[in-house]
């Protein structure tokens, strides 16, 4: 009788902590990421890194100002054109999406989610680059809002589809009309899931490397137009980690901190949204 | 919170008050009627007695409605429940006045037998005890009630007094055997007056403490 | 007597499923008409055929005509959005508009209705309607709060103050009660009778204690079936119909 007590509780006890070893091995890269980085970038986080062109080889200091500014301009592009498209296309799914018409469009949305993220980039090229025989801002941002728009798409449709019922009736019972219960009711009603949405696909563009490669290509000065090659923090890692320097490796892991710390930031915001102004 | 149906009970408070006050009227000038010898006061009397039967039905329909739409509880519920009574005990005070004036109609016709003493007395007592018992249900006052029954000895022994004195009169003139009896009934109906402002002091008692005296001889 | 709504022949389905069968009936102005029966009887049914709430349910289709003003709402190419400025709903489980404040959420109608308003306008009639809906002495200090962080009695009551705000004629209620308190449901129904001075007001309950003591008149339904409808007093105290007075007296149902 006691002995069966003892055995259940230890095999209680056994599973509970079985499951908080999983969750912990699961959060310990994130940590492992995060101080590796400290320990390497460290050394060449200094001011200069966000205020300095980068140097030739050889040459100390310089840093990756024209890549920061170069991937919020990308990244801002992708998102003037995805947001309002994102946003809407969800805000057709949820209100009107009835027929098979918006099967075929969540199923498709569903589908661009899921490409990988080099083929979007080779798209961009095929789209952009080949024609205008040039790589360029514009390329880059078409491609990373492909990565854009089917997250927001999706994160507003949920996000619509948890407002109740009984929100819209209101509106409606008011003798509000259609569109604008939807726009100023519905779609305020849950603003701040669409934001965290926004935000979260926002953070996910900014870290993307692969379909740059092909669009942006990079650039070592400040950016001269939306036409022209331009610099990317993720190209900039990417090209630094890749040479044969040293002091270069640690521009690289300096830029990665950059570029993480800019991802936890928008993330936490993204985090902050959704909780405070439910 | 709740004033609607405060509303209707005050209404109904109401309705019961002004039917009592008739009644009293009743009685009083069916009395008055036949102290004074004025057989013109008695249509007055049969005419009240319409007012009375319609309120008679509109407060046991306000009250069955209460009942029907707001189901009354705890001393809403004893409010009503003694209002319907009171109701019955009025509209008998008013029958028991028409009976006075129904024989005020043959003594008014025929000499009187002696001048009236106890019975004009009756009539204040049973007046009083009917308008004390109506006071004590508006203003839930138990006590007063209380006060009330005790009254109505005093009455009962009127009635017996008057009856001994007009026994009297029939035996020694057997012409005045007619008339004495109408008398004896009068007191009769005067007596019955008062044991229905009896009853209405019970509903009362009821009404404010949730405590059933009747048929009970001790009385604090 | 003057007549508010009149219905004729209303029959109504889902899909193939008929829920409301040839009712015909007359809402009489300034009056409380409730309408009560047993779950599934079509009451709700019946209340938001009144303001057309159904229009955007896939497969609902009526049959039969509802005047109001003299008109079928249902052919005389009535505006729905029109419709119910002047037929308000007020719902059961309390809607007050999220991420809204009070005085917003009282506003609200008439800020999307078209005719352009100051801002001191607008707070007169922000401040009437939640006087009407009894809550102006509670709320007046706290109208910049948030109309989710009411208490839920408070909640209805400023869901009724917002319809009040576009001036309807006729208000209908679709159990107003059953998601609050007894103390709460008091309150609504105190008000109920004050706001029928001025409106007509359809009330939908399952409570029939609740529809005696607020109506007027009780329009009883059962399988999608008006049964009967009558003033309150008679039906509860001598309903016409066998079916009413199981109902009422707990016999089924």
């Amino acid at each position: 009788m006691h002995a069966i007590a003892f055995r259940r509780r230890a095999a209680d006890r056994a599973t509970k902590v079985l499951f908080a070893l999983c969750a912990f091995a699961v959060v310990l890269p994130l940590f492992l990421i995060l101080f590796d980085l400290l320990w390497k970038g460290a050394r060449e986080l200094k001011w200069t890194l966000v205020t300095d062109l980068p140097h030739p080889v050889g040459e100390p200091g310089g840093g990756i100002a024209n890549g920061i500014l170069g991937t919020l301009t990308i990244a801002g592009l992708a998102m003037a054109g995805g947001i309002p498209l994102g946003v809407m296309s969800g805000i057709y799914l949820a209100e009107y999406g009835r027929g098979k018409f918006a099967s075929a469009v969540r199923f498709s949305v569903d589908m661009l989610a899921g490409v990988p993220s080099i083929i979007l980039g080779i798209f961009g090229y095929v789209l952009w680059v080949l024609p205008m025989k040039r790589f360029s801002a514009w390329a880059a941002a078409s491609a990373l809002a492909m990565i854009f728009i089917p997250t927001v798409v999706r994160t507003t449709e949920e996000m619509l589809k948890t407002v109740p019922v009984s929100v819209r009736e209101g509106a409606l019972a008011l003798g509000i009309e259609r569109w604008k219960t939807t726009l100023f009711i519905t779609v305020r009603t849950a603003s701040a899931g669409i934001l965290t949405g926004i935000l979260l696909a926002m953070a996910r563009i900014i870290g993307e490397t692969a379909p740059l490669l092909f669009t942006a290509l990079g650039n070592q000065f400040w950016q001269t137009g939306l036409d022209q090659p331009i610099a990317a923090i993720p190209l900039q890692v990417f090209n630094y980690a890749i040479s044969p320097y040293d002091d270069w490796h640690d521009k690289a892991w300096a830029g990665a901190l950059v570029l993480i710390g800019m991802v936890l930031v928008i993330s936490t915001a993204a985090r902050y949204i959704a909780r405070v102004k439910k | 919170m709740k004033r609607h149906y405060s509303k209707e009970l005050g209404a109904l408070r109401e309705m019961v008050l002004r039917m009592g006050g008739l009644v009293e009227r009743m009685t009083h000038r069916a009395v008055q009627a036949l102290v004074e010898r004025k057989i013109e006061m008695l249509a007055e009397v049969k005419a009240m007695e319409t007012q009375v039967n319609r309120l008679h039905v509109d407060i046991d329909e306000a009250c069955i409605q209460i009942i029907a739409l707001r189901q009354p509880t705890a001393a809403d519920l004893r409010f009503i429940t003694a209002a319907m009574k009171i109701n019955t005990d009025l509209e008998r005070i008013g029958d028991q006045a028409i009976n006075i004036t129904e024989s005020a109609d043959f003594l008014l016709t025929v000499p009187p037998v002696k001048p009236l003493i106890d019975i004009p007395r009756m009539a204040d007592i049973a007046k009083e005890m009917l308008r004390d018992s109506l006071d004590a249900f508006v203003n839930g006052n138990e006590l007063l009630a209380y006060e009330t029954i005790r009254k109505d000895d005093q009455v009962d022994q009127l009635k017996d007094q008057v009856f001994r004195e007009l026994l009297t009169y029939m035996m020694s003139d057997a012409g005045t055997i007619e008339r004495s009896l109408a008398l004896v009934l009068v007191s009769r109906h005067l007596e019955r007056i008062a044991d229905h402002a009896t009853n209405i002091c019970e509903d009362v008692i009821f009404m404010t403490k949730g405590k059933d005296i009747r048929h009970q001889d001790l009385l604090p | 007597m003057d007549n508010a709504l009149q219905v004729k022949d209303l029959c109504a389905w889902f899909g193939e499923h008929q829920v409301l069968k040839n009712i015909t009936m007359d809402i009489r102005r300034n009056s409380v008409t409730s309408v009560m029966g047993p779950s599934g009887c079509g009451k709700s049914t019946f209340i938001r055929c009144l303001n057309r709430m159904h229009d955007l349910t896939p497969g609902f289709r009526v049959s039969g005509e509802v005047f109001f003003d003299g008109r079928n709402i249902y052919t005389d190419r009535i505006d729905p959005v029109l419709l119910r400025r002047k037929v308000g709903m007020v719902f059961q489980q309390p809607n007050p508009f999220p991420r809204m404040s009070v005085f917003e959420n009282v506003a609200v109608g008439l800020k999307f209705n078209g005719k352009k308003r100051s801002r001191s306008e607008m707070a007169d009639v922000v401040e009437k309607s939640l006087r009407m809906a009894a809550l102006w002495d509670e709320l007046s200090d706290h109208l910049d709060r948030p109309g989710t962080s009411l208490s839920g009695g408070q909640q209805q009551r400023l869901c009724i103050a917002r319809a009040l705000a576009v001036e309807p004629e006729i208000l209908l209620m679709d159990e107003p009660c059953s998601a609050l308190d007894p103390t709460s449901s008091a309150r609504i129904e105190d008000l109920i009778e004050d706001l029928s001075d001025k409106y007509t007001i359809v009330v939908v309950t399952h409570n029939m204690q609740q529809a005696g003591r607020i109506s007027d008149s009780v329009a009883f339904f059962l399988l999608g079936e008006l049964i009967e409808m009558d003033t309150a007093a008679k039906i509860f105290t001598n309903p016409a119909d066998k079916r009413t007075e199981e109902y009422i007296t707990g016999r089924f149902g």
